[in-house]
């Protein structure tokens, strides 16, 4: 199902069965160039597949941006170990909800992207690691492993070369810190899900101490369409070193909101005017979170920005994984502040000090300054706290909680300021004001 | 303890999954299976994966703890989750929260007196872009307002 109308402006690579009538079926997905690519990539050798991808300019989706090929490229092809390629379905970065599409309304392409990424790392064995909450999208996925596989898709012998593939759903049971690549396979091997140091990386250490490619949904989903139509056509879509297409998640304040592809590089601020339909009740925008809640937001005029990896990483944030958060001027910014503290506070696994202390303190006296009982020096503690957390934990979730405070404080202050001295907070959104009458 | 036949025919072919001597991991997807057909993970619960997986109480305990959906206490019988995360926030989600306390006289983690309901504000459920958005057990709800939640949960009574 989908949730919102397409936008005119998309350009429809990994969404182009979106609306199909059993587009997660494998007759929609034969009858529309399914498995197309898979034959391709079985009479191709690993390197030649590697090389596409290389070429396609596929950075990972799940937020880091790391290139895709480089990934592959790490998996030692000549270990006697087994290999596993491992999806990252555990979709919970807070603005993020297109994972969930993928796996509901196109589950073999993204079956057809794993065997692929498969043959290119010698693997014979996968797992779609799902988050607890999406139980629906395990079934889904489910079904459509069950009938990839009657069909000669996956298992023994694939399309009679031989090759041979299992992939199996695995559920998650709700953690955040679980979509974090290291905690991710943890879990996955029944522990709790705390970060590993690395090195090793998981192309070398991975799940069962094995040799591990583990992508997003998205990635993976983007494969076939790179193979089938050839790595230049994929990178031609997007911005230099960016290739493709991504599904961004406009969220918060605009009048249509909704997960529309797009081209990488896309204007942020033509996003949300013209794909977004603008910020609703004609009010001025304030601020952009540009890829999830983990990254510095970006203020009104900083808008005009391409929307891929490097122009964000230039502009001194992210773009993550998509989340395109979109907040008007009736935001209060230290109210979202705390509200994103609160959620880091409440994931961080408890595993690194800097984090699991920061994160609670960052929480207390967020709620403190909120509630109007703050002091002038906790705004400068706030900064002090989250700068002291950057860099020192195994995975990013400190960074991810410390990111976003900091940007929003020094670029916000005001915001913050102005609760000072203020029992409760001195802005009202809309819905507030609704629900006082 | 016994389980279902369904489940059972669950947990075979979960236990498949998983390489020779790997079998802890399907010790997450056991729990979690186990508390949707039982309520919550009870001590009998623990003691019997424990037992088929062959790990002490305690590594059963430690990846309990850990895991937000997996619970020792019984939820109601429509356990609904309400997302209060920024972007559900920005749409409403914590003022749909403080009316679904008022509605069913109950805070986050309880249940009401009859079992039927319980509630709980939760993290970002994957609905951003279609906030505010609640979950009842699995199922999804988007655009969720005030009106739209008290029509739900007569819905939900109906159906008890």
């Amino acid at each position: 199902m989908l949730y919102n109308s397409p936008s005119p402006l998309e350009v429809k690579i990994l969404t182009r069965r979106f609306g199909l009538s059993n587009s997660a079926s494998l007759d929609t997905y034969l009858a529309t160039d399914g498995y197309k690519a898979l034959g391709k990539a079985l009479a191709m050798k690993p390197e030649e597949i590697i090389e596409q991808v290389k070429i396609s300019n596929l950075r990972g989706r799940g937020g880091a941006g790391f290139p895709t090929g480089m990934k592959w490229s790490f998996v030692p092809r000549n270990s006697p170990k087994p290999k596993y390629v491992v999806v990252n379905a555990d979709e919970g970065e807070p603005g993020t909800c297109k994972d969930r599409l993928l796996l509901e309304n196109d589950p073999h392409q993204l079956i057809e992207g794993v065997l692929i990424a498969a043959l290119a790392v010698g693997a014979e064995a996968g797992y779609v690691y799902i988050r607890g909450e999406y139980r629906y999208l395990i079934e889904i996925m489910d079904r459509a492993i069950e009938e990839a596989k009657q069909n000669g898709y996956l298992g023994s012998n694939i399309l009679g070369s031989g090759f041979h593939f299992e992939l199996y759903t695995h559920t998650g049971a709700g953690s955040y810190e679980c979509g974090e690549e290291s905690a991710l396979l943890e879990s996955l091997e029944g522990k709790r899900g705390v970060p590993r140091i690395r090195p090793p990386f998981p192309a070398v250490v991975g799940v069962f101490g094995c040799p591990t490619v583990l992508n997003n949904v998205e990635t993976l989903s983007a494969i076939p369409a790179i193979i089938r139509d050839g790595g230049p056509a994929f990178a031609a879509l997007g911005t230099p070193k960016n290739g493709g297409t991504r599904l961004f998640c406009l969220s918060g304040h605009v009048n249509k909101p909704g997960v529309y592809e797009l081209p990488m590089g896309f204007n942020l601020r033509r996003m949300i005017e013209e794909v977004g339909g603008g910020v609703r009740r004609g009010k001025k925008l304030k601020a952009v979170i540009p890829g999830g809640s983990s990254c510095p937001v970006l203020k009104a005029e900083e808008c005009d920005i391409a929307m891929d990896f490097d122009s964000l990483a230039r502009a001194g944030s992210m773009l993550g994984s998509g989340g395109v958060v979109v907040m008007d001027e009736d935001t209060c910014m230290a109210q979202a502040a705390l509200r994103i503290m609160r959620f880091y506070a409440h994931e961080s696994c408890g595993w690194c000090t800097p984090c699991r202390e920061g994160t609670l303190w960052l929480r207390k006296i967020l709620t403190r300054l909120h509630e109007g009982y703050g002091s002038r020096s906790d705004i400068a503690l706030i900064r002090d706290i989250a700068r002291n957390m950057l860099g020192r934990t195994f995975c990013p979730l400190g960074d991810a909680a410390a990111m976003p405070t900091i940007s929003l404080v020094e670029k916000f202050s005001e915001d913050f300021e102005a609760h000072l001295g203020h029992r409760g907070c001195p802005f009202e959104s809309h819905e507030q004001r609704v629900l006082a009458k | 303890m016994t389980f279902s036949p369904e489940l059972e025919a669950r947990f075979e072919k979960l236990l498949c999954n998983y390489p020779p001597g790997r079998q802890r991991a399907a010790l997450i997807p056991m729990l979690l299976y186990a508390q949707d057909e039982i309520g919550s993970v009870t001590s009998e619960v623990v003691d019997e994966v424990a037992r088929r997986l062959q790990l002490t109480k305690l590594d059963i305990e430690q990846v309990l703890s850990y895991y937000s959906m997996l619970r020792k206490k019984a939820m109601g019988k429509h356990h609904i989750q309400i997302c209060t995360n920024i972007s559900c926030m920005l749409a409403g989600g914590a003022e749909l929260y403080e009316h679904a306390c008022r509605k069913l006289g109950i805070k986050d983690k309880e249940v009401t007196p009859d079992g039927l309901f319980s509630l709980e504000e939760v993290e970002c459920i994957g609905a951003c872009s279609w906030g505010p958005a609640i979950q009842v057990n699995y199922d999804f709800y988007h655009h969720m307002t005030p009106e739209a939640f008290d029509r739900l949960i007569e819905s939900l009574r109906k159906i008890h």
